[in-house]
């Protein structure tokens, strides 16, 4: 009899480790397979397609004996989470051994790269093309154009680079994949490679992410005969959330300071060390074998809704019953998700706010959740998907304190290149404060006699208000990346939706005085 | 002195040294000090405020070591969601002056907070008394 239990790091987090040892004390066989991404049931134990979670130490007699209904789940496959899904890039979840080259092959892998290397550069970047992939990092840019600017660009050198710096949070699915199914990654690198003439990768990957650094560098030893010529490495970074903006990675792998270059020019033009160079989220990179193999483009096409094509990897986290991995075509609305598929909130009281798209994505009201999964209409929303990543707050959350976090981790985290990110975000987070606590009264200084051009009479609130938006315009428009330029989507979105949040506290506290 | 030179010769021949350097010499020292940064400067032919620029640009280098145990907490949006704000005057009154509490962005375990970090093993789901616990014993 063989146990399949995860080795992915949430499932490790939650005791698979020692589950896995008491099965095989047992005297049985246990495969550490990928997650099947319903993060509620881990550790989860799946016997003959049947699976019990959460499953703890006591429970291992019991499941043997195939008891312990209270958590049994049955057929895994048939379970809603699963079954409701539309499952490309985590086709083999919570079915292979993540290492293993048979179970790898046995799946459909190395099919897209074998043809690949058959068609020829330009009819990979035809398909890539056509199959409408956009970037998943968040830009949602087209990959297939940018690999035609590289394969057009001249030079005996040039990169593909994956962008594995997963910083935001509320977002795992670079890091269940890289965990979960790291040869499809590098063979995707490798597909990108044929198609632009590069015979280099690197994989800039956190040092947050301990399992997968481990993973990822095993593969790429296992995998080196197979990709050969081309050659992939792996860097770890260093902590700097910035280094997730594609230009400021590039800086981190040559070994400089994280800081963001200005555009142009492209990287697909002067990338790493100036020569061309694909740079591409994991998950951009993971879809391409999928669409390389034959007629993927085309069914790839016909997934998803307007220009967002094929299917998103959405996460689900924060204070939801059932949160993970939920693979679908765009298109599916925020309730759905949040209803129908994640259950609600854990702890049981109502949905107050949603973030989507990571700590730079604006945050929606319940009013909202008709909003479907698209990347024009999430623009046209002053939101953004992002990398994909939904977190949901309950009614308990400060929307005011977000706000302020929002502001300091841009603080923390801006490269200090320019100016509205660098100083705009510490100013916002005093501003903040000071709505919070209504306003600004004069200090000492400014009320001395030779201060004579300094207004005497503080700012009210509705000033102090109206210097944050017009701080965000600034940020927005000013700011060289994403970092400075999309702070405001959350700050904006929590003062608009929840203005009592910052008003409303400098309120109750006078009541209480009084 | 003898290692740094071990860890540099190791890694020059590699495309941007730098960063692999300083996790091996971080890894190594428990801190990249200042007479690191001259050696690694020497070693690479770029000036030692090159390489000062560098370490002091990344949250992962210490300019100093602590010898401490180091428990890393996730107080990003999602585990803020889930309540990880709640229970850190318990975390931060577990750990003392024994234990080095530090804040990580993001361990990835963002359906399944509060998450901390000690080494390379993650705890998830922490309430008050399972975080004191994992501090405890860190």
């Amino acid at each position: 009899m063989i146990i399949k239990i995860s080795d992915d790091a949430l499932a490790r987090a939650m005791g698979a480790d020692e589950l896995a040892r008491a099965f095989e004390r047992k005297g049985h066989e246990v495969h550490r397979t990928s997650s099947w991404g319903m993060h509620w049931l881990e550790p989860l134990v799946e016997i003959d397609g049947k699976g019990w979670g959460p499953a703890t130490l006591e429970d291992v007699d019991d499941i043997l004996e195939g008891g312990a209904a209270e958590i049994a789940i049955g057929a895994i496959e048939q379970h809603p989470f699963i079954a409701r899904q539309q499952r490309l890039t985590f086709a083999r979840a919570g079915k292979t051994r993540p290492l293993n080259l048979q179970d790898y092959e046995a799946t459909g892998g190395w099919a897209g790269l074998r043809r690949a290397r058959q068609i020829g550069s330009a009819q990979i970047l035809e398909e890539v093309t056509a199959s409408g992939l956009r970037g998943r990092g968040g830009a949602g840019f087209p990959a297939g154009i940018k690999w035609q600017t590289v394969a057009k660009a001249s030079g005996p050198q040039k990169y593909i680079v994956c962008n594995a710096d997963e910083g935001d949070s509320g977002t795992f699915a670079d890091r269940m994949l890289i965990e979960g199914d790291p040869f499809m990654l590098i063979e995707g690198m490798a597909i990108a490679g044929e198609a632009v003439g590069a015979d280099r990768g690197y994989v800039y990957l956190r040092s947050e992410y301990p399992d997968a650094i481990r993973k990822l560098e095993r593969a790429v030893e296992l995998s080196a005969g197979i990709v050969a010529p081309f050659q992939v490495e792996v860097r770890v970074g260093a902590g700097a959330y910035v280094c997730g903006e594609e230009t400021s990675l590039l800086n981190s792998l040559e070994g400089k300071r994280g800081e963001v270059r200005a555009k142009p020019p492209l990287p697909a033009l002067e990338g790493l060390f100036g020569k061309p160079t694909v740079v591409n989220n994991v998950l951009t990179l993971a879809a391409v074998p999928h669409i390389l193999v034959e007629g993927g483009a085309g069914h790839y096409g016909t997934l998803g809704m307007g220009r967002s094509k094929g299917t998103m990897p959405i996460q689900l986290a924060g204070n939801l019953k059932h949160g993970g991995l939920f693979e679908t075509g765009f298109g599916i609305t925020l309730k759905e998700l949040i209803y129908d598929i994640g259950g609600g909130t854990e702890s049981g009281r109502p949905v107050k706010a949603v973030q989507v798209g990571g700590p730079l994505g604006a945050y929606l009201h319940p009013d909202q959740f008709d909003i479907r999964f698209d990347y024009e209409e999430y623009t046209e929303a002053d939101a953004l998907i992002g990398h994909g990543g939904i977190t949901v707050f309950d009614d308990s959350a400060d929307m005011g304190a977000m706000a302020r976090f929002a502001m300091e981790f841009c603080a923390a985290e801006s490269c200090g290149k320019c100016t509205p990110c660098r100083i705009g975000a510490v100013r916002g987070v005093e501003l903040i404060d000071r709505i919070r606590t209504g306003g600004r009264t004069a200090d000492h200084i400014e009320r001395t006699a030779v201060m004579h051009n300094a207004p005497k009479h503080g700012r009210s609130q509705e000033q102090e208000i109206g210097l944050l938006t017009d701080l965000c315009e600034t940020m927005k428009f000013g700011s060289l990346c994403a970092l400075g330029g999309f702070t405001p989507f959350p700050v904006m979105s929590a003062l608009k939706n929840w203005p009592e949040d910052f008003t409303g506290r400098a309120d109750r506290e006078a009541e209480a005085a009084e | 002195m003898e290692k740094i030179g071990e860890i540099i010769a190791e890694h020059r021949h590699r495309e941007g040294p730098l960063l692999p350097i300083l996790h091996a010499v971080q890894e190594e020292f428990g801190c990249v000090d200042a007479d690191s940064e001259a050696l690694i400067a020497n070693g690479l032919n770029l000036s030692r405020a090159d390489v000062h620029g560098v370490v002091s640009f990344y949250h992962d280098f210490l300019d100093k070591p602590d010898l401490r145990p180091v428990v890393q907490i996730c107080r990003a949006e999602a585990c803020k969601a889930r309540g990880v704000e709640q229970i850190m005057d318990a975390a931060t009154a577990a750990a003392g002056e024994r234990v080095k509490l530090t804040t990580v962005y993001c361990l990835g375990l963002c359906s399944a907070g509060p998450a901390a970090r000690v080494g390379d093993r993650l705890h998830a789901r922490l309430d008050g008394p399972a975080l004191a616990q994992v501090i405890e014993n860190a």
